[in-house]
């Protein structure tokens, strides 16, 4: 029999009724944290809406096709913009998932020993550290000085072709493309190195034991195993290329044109606004401006529910794989 | 079984193994792919790295040639003006990144922990985890974009409050989730325990889980700050830049490193690139401080739960 003894009622006892209430309105206050940072979502892209309305009244659908962007004539359309963004975020992805892919499975494969990779994989994180403004200077002082001989040889030898038919004078869509890559690489790498992480390693060993060799097991099982990590890797980058501002803003030339050449300037939605947002005058101007915010947004929150959507899918998928599993 | 296999094997004419099978040449095709494959892989993982040297070596070589006591006093350089420093927009980098924190870590903790311990597998959670994803994903200058049409358009200026509000918009859902992902991985018999002792909820998260999950919970914080203190976009138009200190009078436009960098880097004087080099090597080692700090708090934390399970 245990006695009760003054000690003991200290330290476990009923909760007073002023703790329970103390409980409640703690719970509350959470509740009411959760429902707002909830409806964030929604309010900004109201206010946005909002704030664009005078603009969408005014130029409607045609805004999205038209190319002309005058403020001093009242003139705006965000067609090179969207081509740029949706150019250049495709590049960067296509070059970063190759990248990205290769370092993910570089690192889980067991290539290197154990201390390289945490080393490599601390360096790939790094790299999602440095900020975007910073990246932005060094593709001005570093990527566009190297790519510049290179490119102008493209261009006078091969100047026939569409994709090299302008020299890179400075700024353009191929560095912009470039320093967009080293940006989302950390992302692709790191869920791309998870989802290979994740595949069964019987799958591998069964792989190995029929004789596969380590690529034909990386290339017949591990990667089709885990392709729909990798894809959720790959529109996440795509989401957050195409809302990467400050080096596109720095490096793509704000040029509104539509160009088949890699190497000419060219503009994005995240770097129209940045560079026209601060010298906006007219209620219209900035109505305009708040339209292409629109737009943004909708295409990113669009590409970004695709990619949570694909990655709750593979998350599903792998629960069902897990239950197959013989039960001894 | 094994009666099963041999019998098997038993069936087929006695193979005599070859062996040459066995060999790993490079002559064989599968042996030559797989070679090649790996060095193509190899290759690639490690020019991923370069980037990240370039970037370092040359904040390094460029950054560090105005490293001094003046670059933490002193004004920015005027266009064509020798001297100078970054003094002001050091101070109104710590003000906004602070005020960020202030209003992102309170908030963020609370839904964290509501997502966490209060209803975890309520509508609300599931729509407010879906929303803190999405938000994780949301452009930087959208979140500068809000903070104008609200913060800059009530009070009719640019002010410190406005990024503020932008940068908590973003440093708040890597506070909520990593939050709920280290209350989480607290061991339950804790919980339960203290839940046993006649602790309410609430006792429970403050005295037992938080105190527990506290490195977790630092990362995260560590990781916000870091991304705040990086933001340029929603700075160029919530609070654009100053040229002189922050007076008393705080709600005005107020420089800050990043849109410093950003404006130095289009200047035609050298002395004003000189110093977008030098206040991007600051920037860097503010945000690779926040970063290698909750990197090192994450492990400690990884190699505690692990400690805990075992």
């Amino acid at each position: 029999m245990i006695e009760s003894t003054p000690d003991s009622e200290r330290i476990a006892r009923a909760p007073t009724p002023r703790e329970l209430r103390a409980d409640r309105a703690f719970k509350w206050a959470t509740r009411i944290c959760a429902t707002l940072s909830g409806v964030l979502v929604a309010l900004i892209v109201i206010l946005i809406t909002r704030q664009a309305m005078p603009a969408i009244l005014k130029y409607g659908p045609h805004f999205v096709v038209s190319k002309k962007w005058d403020a001093g004539k009242g003139q705006f359309g965000i067609l090179p913009e969207i081509f740029g963004t949706l150019v250049s975020s495709a590049m960067g992805v296509g070059a970063a998932g190759v990248f990205g892919v290769a370092t993910a499975v570089f690192l889980t494969e067991e290539f290197i020993p154990r201390w390289l990779e945490n080393a490599l994989q601390s360096v790939i994180t790094l790299l999602a550290a440095i900020p975007s403004v910073v990246y932005g200077l060094w593709g001005i002082f570093v990527v566009i000085p190297a790519l510049r001989p290179p490119c102008n040889w493209l261009h006078s030898h091969f100047g026939w072709f569409p994709l090299f038919s302008t020299p890179l004078l400075s700024v353009g869509l191929l560095p912009a493309s470039l320093v967009l890559m080293i940006m989302i690489l950390p992302t692709v790498t790191a869920i791309s190195r998870d989802a290979i992480a994740a595949v069964d390693p019987l799958l591998r060993e069964a792989a190995f034991g029929m004789g596969a060799t380590r690529w034909e097991t990386i290339l017949g099982v591990t990667l089709p195993a885990s392709r729909r990590g990798i894809y959720g890797s790959l529109v996440l980058g795509l989401g957050r290329a195409m809302g990467e501002t400050m080096a596109l803003a720095m490096l793509v030339g704000s040029a509104n044109v539509i160009s088949p050449s890699l190497f000419s300037p060219a503009d994005t939605l995240a770097a129209l606004l940045a560079n026209k947002f601060p010298e906006a005058a007219s209620p219209l101007d900035l109505g305009a401006l708040m339209y292409a915010a629109l737009v943004l947004s909708a295409l990113t929150l669009l590409v970004n529910v695709a990619g949570e959507l694909v990655m709750r899918q593979r998350v599903t998928r792998g629960a069902a794989v897990s239950t197959m599993e013989p039960t001894k | 079984m094994t009666q099963l296999a041999s019998n098997f094997v038993g069936a087929r004419a006695p193979a005599k193994p070859d062996l040459d099978l066995l060999e790993r040449s490079l002559r064989r095709p599968r042996t030559l792919f797989s070679f090649c494959s790996s060095v193509l892989c190899a290759m690639l993982a490690l020019l991923a790295a370069v980037p990240l040297f370039s970037v370092l070596l040359m904040l390094i070589w460029r950054g560090a040639a105005r490293l001094g006591p003046a670059l933490f006093t002193q004004l920015p350089p005027a266009a064509g003006m020798p001297g100078g420093g970054i003094g002001n927009a050091i101070v109104g980098t710590v003000l906004v990144v602070a005020l960020g924190s202030a209003l992102s870590i309170p908030i963020g903790l609370l839904v964290g922990i509501y997502l966490a311990e209060v209803n975890p597998d309520g509508r609300l959670a599931s729509i407010v985890r879906f929303c803190a994803k999405l938000l994780t994903g949301l452009p930087s200058i959208l979140a500068g974009v809000f903070a104008y049409s609200t913060v800059v358009l009530l009070t009719g200026r640019f002010s410190p409050l406005a990024g503020g509000v932008a940068l908590g918009i973003l440093m708040l859902p890597i506070i909520t989730l990593t939050t709920e992902e280290a209350l989480r991985s607290v061991d339950s018999e804790m919980r339960d325990a203290a839940i046993g002792m006649g602790a309410t909820q609430s006792e429970v998260v403050v005295d037992i889980l938080l105190p527990t999950a506290l490195p977790g919970v630092l990362t995260g914080i560590l990781l916000a700050l870091a991304r705040g203190a990086g933001e340029t976009a929603p700075l160029l138009f919530t609070m654009t830049f100053s040229d002189y200190w922050l007076s008393r009078h705080v709600m005005e436009p107020t420089a800050s490193l990043a849109v410093l960098i950003f404006n130095f880097s289009k200047s035609p004087f050298d002395n004003q690139k000189q110093f977008a080099w030098a206040a991007s090597l600051v920037l860097v080692v503010i945000v690779l401080i926040f970063t290698v700090g909750g990197q090192i708090l994450s492990r400690r934390a990884a190699k505690l739960s692990g400690a805990i399970h075992s």
